[in-house]
């Protein structure tokens, strides 16, 4: 009846693992309680768990990814803890409790954080700076958000019942076929990446459809921000990649469920195939989380430069020459399993080919600070600290495309500095830059720049404190994944580690503080304007936060960085006085609890398939197609806020925004 | 506290003209000309779903030529593979898309009768389609050439199945049509999710052409024409 | 790869202090710089940025592609001396090393004679693995039902530390050898006295080295069943069976047993 559940997966037997888990369930629990007793239901459920408002689900996703980013931090400071005790010892965590949490680590940064936090600020800024009221399909970005927490969930559900997999964030055969780990972590693994995965590709559909063809009149390709073309090569590398995955993890999981022979060491499997595919969908997926990231910065050196971007052409070609290449190079991931020097050779060549274009963005960068007047805000910090950082990370890229030298770094500590040195580097600072960037138009007021900016230097110091050390351990031979070891030349370089990560631990409270300290003093840090860098884009347009409705009118855009022009005019001084814009009545989608619904049959779906409940899933199948009846079946998709009142909204918010400006002229 | 911003705010507020009296789009082809309407978004949108699901299917045909020759001792496509059956579902596919083109004749006329009535015929030879598949999977199955026998076995139930697996959820989705049309009619937003059922269906077909020209055709070649 | 990563530095060191000097120069508060925000494009600087990169790039790949081919795993190093054959079996948790021409065999220990090659053929019982001798050479995959080739020298004697560099596991850790480099004298005798003490390595004692164990001590066998390397490759005998059914995980050491036998 209950499938393979029963009282023994409750994990006694991994007092941390459960302890952790069964903490944080309580804590969410305590949460609900109060959030139900406050009266706040009825408020969460009609503004933001049925929205299917691009801010709000935007929000929603960097707030996921932020939740698993302490998660995901949770697991890299067991890490770095046992491997710093672990010398000639037994350590304080099991193989079979470390090998789960190496493992959960990778799955929830790259699936949980990562992208959430990409997708999250690609969704609340493109269709504001595109100029227009949403995206394409804002139900179907409901349902997106909703199944990529689902599989959130399902990943953290592992802590409490059962287990999860043990095998390395990419989950390779011949170790994750049933043989070699017949419990349910690797089923957990795959059946949280293949829902949160469906999630990723509507998202990817959604926000090409957008780019491409809505716009605001008068953008023209060349007019589109920066930002909106790496969320589009971004989003188009999701669309072919994703499907990858899908298959992939598909077959593995075939192989697992029925007994098919895709990747298993009997009847024929290949599990070098795997390999091969895997990292097809995985080079991509590197550029689907960096390319944003550069976006971000795109936007916010010109801005905190006060100058335009330099070399706009080039950039976007850069751009799209990264997202064709990055096709061209996922042999790299595994030069050692002997393809021979002319497989080998090409494929180093091109993954070196890819970095120029990379490379050169930083000078585009740099030439845009030159001549600028640059403000040192959080986010110019965060930018300063990628450009240094990421050339390094991209450096030691190019050392280890060269297959000789990755004959003897690969699956190092090197390796391990390396993608943590572009990851970090590039994603997490780009989030970090695009989180203090656009918090004042999503909330209404500005981040707490003192902790902001101690924050930033903790992290920063303590990055290089925790993955320099990594890069000569990787000299030294160490490889990854090492619950305990011998050699007395690495123990001391892993304590260096450690004290990173503690420093790093500092940045990550130091945000915390920051948010909760922004929040107590938000009438203080009000953004009253709208505008509170001097942007140049379209979203720096409209209120903070904008209504629902983004643009009561949508602007005619006439040259890149609109926004700017507009105030550039506007200080002419014998400017036209405004023309009252001809107001009409907005239609908005309705909210939906189809992506909610979703993602819980997906819960339920995925929990029963992992533990063998068949009838459970079959519910949970039936319950998923109900739901999209139920979708199909309704009436009324839009409503219509009528002429007028959008002509009230908009003259408010103009009065404001004059308002604040006034006052900011008179200081 | 924050840094200056450094620069005069713009003295009267800034104006958004727009060059015409409504929002509505005047597409020009360089998509400069605002959002372009629901209809073209949604096809856009559909299509680049479907070619999503193209990249799904070349994975699994990737697979399944890694992995054809790997019969590990079992039975080989050209001892398993019945042409005849083949060309039989083969037909039925074809003949259940030429049905769903007729159907789409009949929505642009808003004829109910006739657009039912295409579209039963277009299940009817889809179910057609998919029992064969189903009987030849569980013939296979009972000769000892299952999925579990062999990888070259596995990647061809997948690939195949994959495939027949869309062609049932489209036969779901399709009777979904029919009963949206009976109650609510030729609606804007009805007849656009047929549109896209109608791209889903044809682009089936599309792959059903690459399966029995490279798995099936090509997997009855005699030996020595191989690659 | 030094004067891959000199090259480099010569291009990240100026750009990472072109960003720190430019950032400093041109900061808000700096009143001497002049601001000039028309300077957003000039085709000769993107020639510069462009090229210089991609002559650079243009340069490594020729290095890449020439040391790929050199360096290979599987290109045989010159010898005057007869090459030693070594077959490599990974297991779950250990190492088996195979000497097919003196007919015995080593678990976690590899001796070798110094200044003489000896050209390795590797394959695993059940999981990818990757064998890996960090002083000595390139790592390379271990795969069920496939061998992978590398040949090694060690050119003086010592005692070279070897991993595994993949992750393979529970008792994955535990799975380190030593590569003993000894005169060769001392190598025929230490293949004198393995022959003379110890079990034999058949079929059977193969299928009880396939149980997960771990943290194994070296021994060696006395004899190898001639053709068993051959026999494993090609499926004749089982794969791993991976854990047993009644605990999904082997027994883990409370004790840390020191490993270096």
């Amino acid at each position: 009846m209950w499938g393979k559940l029963s009282l023994q997966a409750i994990p006694l037997h991994e007092p941390i693992a459960l302890i952790a888990g069964g903490t944080v369930f309580a804590a969410l629990g305590a949460i609900l309680i109060w959030v139900a007793l406050k009266g706040y239901i009825p408020y969460l459920w009609r503004e933001w768990i049925t929205s299917v408002d691009h801010k709000r689900i935007g929000i929603m996703y960097v707030l996921l990814a932020l939740v698993m980013l302490l998660r995901g931090f949770s697991d890299a400071l067991m890490m770095r803890a046992q491997q710093a005790v672990a010398f000639q010892a037994p350590g304080f965590l099991p193989p079979e409790h470390y090998d789960q949490i190496f493992t959960a680590h990778g799955t929830i940064m790259i699936f949980f954080v990562a992208m959430p936090l990409v997708i999250g600020l690609m969704n609340f800024v493109v269709p504001l700076q595109l100029g227009v009221r949403d995206v394409a399909f804002p139900t179907l970005n409901s349902v997106g958000f909703w199944l990529t927490a689902a599989g959130a969930l399902l990943v953290n559900l592992s802590l409490v019942v059962g287990e999860f997999a043990r095998t390395g964030w990419l989950a390779f055969p011949p170790l994750s076929e049933i043989t070699y780990s017949p419990g349910v972590g690797v089923d957990y693994y795959l059946w949280s990446l293949q829902i949160s995965g469906i999630g990723t590709l509507m998202t990817g559909i959604n926000m090409v459809t957008t780019i491409l063809k809505v716009r605001a009149p008068g953008m023209s390709y060349m007019r589109m921000p920066i930002f909106c073309w790496t969320s589009l090569a971004s989003s188009l590398l999701i669309v072919a990649a994703f499907p990858v995955l899908t298959a992939t993890l598909g077959m593995l999981l075939l192989d697992r469920y029925a007994g098919f022979h895709f990747f298993t060491n009997l009847a024929g499997g290949n599990a070098m195939m795997f390999m091969n595919l895997i990292w097809a969908w995985g080079h991509p997926e590197v550029y689907i989380l960096a390319l944003p990231a550069f976006g971000v910065f795109s936007e916010v050196v010109p801005t905190f430069s006060g100058k335009a971007l330099f070399g706009r052409r080039s950039v976007v070609m850069a751009t799209m020459g990264i997202c064709i290449l990055s096709f061209t190079v996922w042999l790299h991931h595994f030069f050692t399993m002997g393809a021979g020097g002319d497989v080998n050779g090409f494929f180093g060549i091109a993954s070196m080919i890819i970095a120029v274009p990379t490379g050169v963005k930083v000078f585009n960068w740099l030439f845009t600070m030159y001549g600028g007047r640059v403000r040192y805000d959080t986010p110019m910090l965060w930018s300063i600290a990628f450009m240094v950082t990421f050339v390094i990370g991209g450096m030691t890229g190019v050392l280890l495309a060269s297959p000789a030298a990755d004959f003897l770094l690969h699956n190092s500590l090197f390796l391990v500095a390396h993608f943590h040195n572009v990851i970090i580097g590039a994603v997490l600072f780009g989030g970090f830059a695009g989180y203090a960037y656009w918090f004042p138009k999503a909330f209404g007021f500005r981040l707490d720049e003192t902790l902001g900016k101690a924050a930033f230097w903790c992290w920063l110091i303590g990055f290089y404190v925790a993955f320099g050390p990594l890069y000569v351990l990787g000299f030294e031979g160490m490889t990854r994944r090492m619950q305990h070891y011998d050699r007395p030349e690495w123990h001391p370089w892993l304590l260096l580690a450690g004290a990173g990560a503690l420093i790093i631990l500092c940045g990550i409270a130091l945000q915390i503080a920051q948010l909760a300290v922004s929040i107590r003093n938000r009438a203080q840090l009000r953004d009253a304007t709208g505008d509170p860098w001097d942007g140049r884009s379209l979203e720096w347009a409209t209120l903070s936060p904008p209504p629902a409705f983004n643009f009561a009118v949508l602007p005619l855009v006439a040259g890149p960085d609109p926004h700017w022009d507009f105030k550039e005019r506007a200080r002419e001084p014998n400017h036209p006085s405004r023309e009252e814009p001809v107001y009409e009545p907005i239609e908005m989608p309705r909210n939906s609890a189809t992506g909610f619904v979703t993602a819980f049959l997906a819960v339920v779906t995925g929990f029963s398939l992992i533990w063998h409940i068949w009838w459970a899933v079959i519910l949970g199948l039936s319950g998923a197609y109900a739901t999209f009846v139920v979708f199909a079946w309704r009436d009324l998709a839009d409503t219509v806020i009528p002429a007028g009142e959008v002509a009230r909204l908009d003259h408010a918010s103009r009065a404001t925004r004059v308002a604040a400006l006034t006052a900011e002229v008179l200081r | 506290m924050s840094s200056q911003v450094l620069r005069a705010p713009p003295v009267s507020y800034p104006d958004y003209r727009v060059a015409h009296a409504t929002n509505a789009s005047q597409a020009s082809g360089h998509g400069a000309g605002g959002p372009a309407p629901k209809r073209i978004v949604v096809g856009y949108g559909f299509w680049i779903f479907l070619l999503s699901d193209v990249i799904l299917f070349s994975a699994l045909f990737a697979s399944y030529a890694v992995l054809f020759k790997n019969t590990a001792g079992g039975p080989t496509a050209r001892q398993l593979f019945d042409l005849r059956n083949v060309a039989i579902e083969t037909g039925c596919l074809l003949a259940s898309t030429f049905a769903c083109g007729m159907a789409s004749l009949a929505v642009a006329r808003r004829s109910l009768k006739w657009t039912q009535i295409a579209l039963l015929i277009t299940g009817f030879l889809g179910l057609a389609f998919v029992l064969l598949e189903a009987r030849e999977f569980a013939g296979l199955v009972a000769h000892g050439a299952g999925p579990t026998r062999s990888a070259f076995l596995s990647s061809f139930f997948t690939l195949v199945g994959c495939h027949g697996a869309h062609v049932t959820s489209g036969l779901i989705w399709l009777a979904t049509m029919m009963a949206q049309f009976r109650a609510k009619g030729f609606r804007e937003d009805i007849r656009l999710r047929f549109l896209c059922f109608t791209l889903f269906w044809h682009a089936l077909d599309i792959i059903w052409v690459a399966i029995f020209s490279l798995v099936y055709l090509v997997g009855t070649l005699p030996p020595q024409m191989l690659p | 790869m030094l004067d891959s990563l000199a090259i480099m530095l010569a291009i990240v060191i100026p750009t990472i202090l072109a960003t720190l000097a430019v950032g400093w120069w041109f900061r808000a508060s700096n009143r001497r710089a002049r601001y000039r925000p028309d300077f957003v494009y000039s085709g000769r600087l993107e020639l510069i940025v462009w090229s210089i990169p991609a002559l650079v790039i243009f340069f490594l790949g020729g290095i890449a592609w020439i040391s790929a081919h050199k360096l290979d795993p599987a290109q045989p190093l010159p010898s005057k001396a007869p090459v030693i054959e070594v077959q490599v079996v990974s297991l779950d948790w250990k190492w088996l090393f195979i000497y097919p021409n003196q007919s015995i065999a080593s678990v976690n220990r590899l001796v070798i004679p110094a200044g003489v090659p000896f050209h390795l053929r590797i394959t695993s019982a059940s999981v990818f693995n990757v064998f890996f001798v960090p002083r000595l050479g390139s790592e390379i995959y271990s795969m069920y039902g496939m061998i992978t080739q590398l040949t090694l020298e060690a050119n003086r004697p010592g005692v070279y530390f070897g991993l595994s560099a993949h992750f393979s596991g529970d008792g994955f850790p535990g799975m380190t050898f030593d590569v003993h480099a000894v005169p060769a004298a001392q190598f025929t005798r230490w293949v004198a006295r393995a022959r003379s003490v110890g079990p034999t390595l058949d079929r059977r004692a193969y299928q009880s080295l396939l149980q997960q164990s771990e943290n194994v001590s070296p021994y060696t066998y006395r004899a190898v069943q001639p053709g068993l390397f051959d026999a494993i490759v090609r499926g004749e005998l089982p794969p791993g069976p991976g854990p047993k059914p009644a605990t999904a995980t082997t027994t883990t050491s409370k004790e840390y047993p020191g490993h270096v036998g």
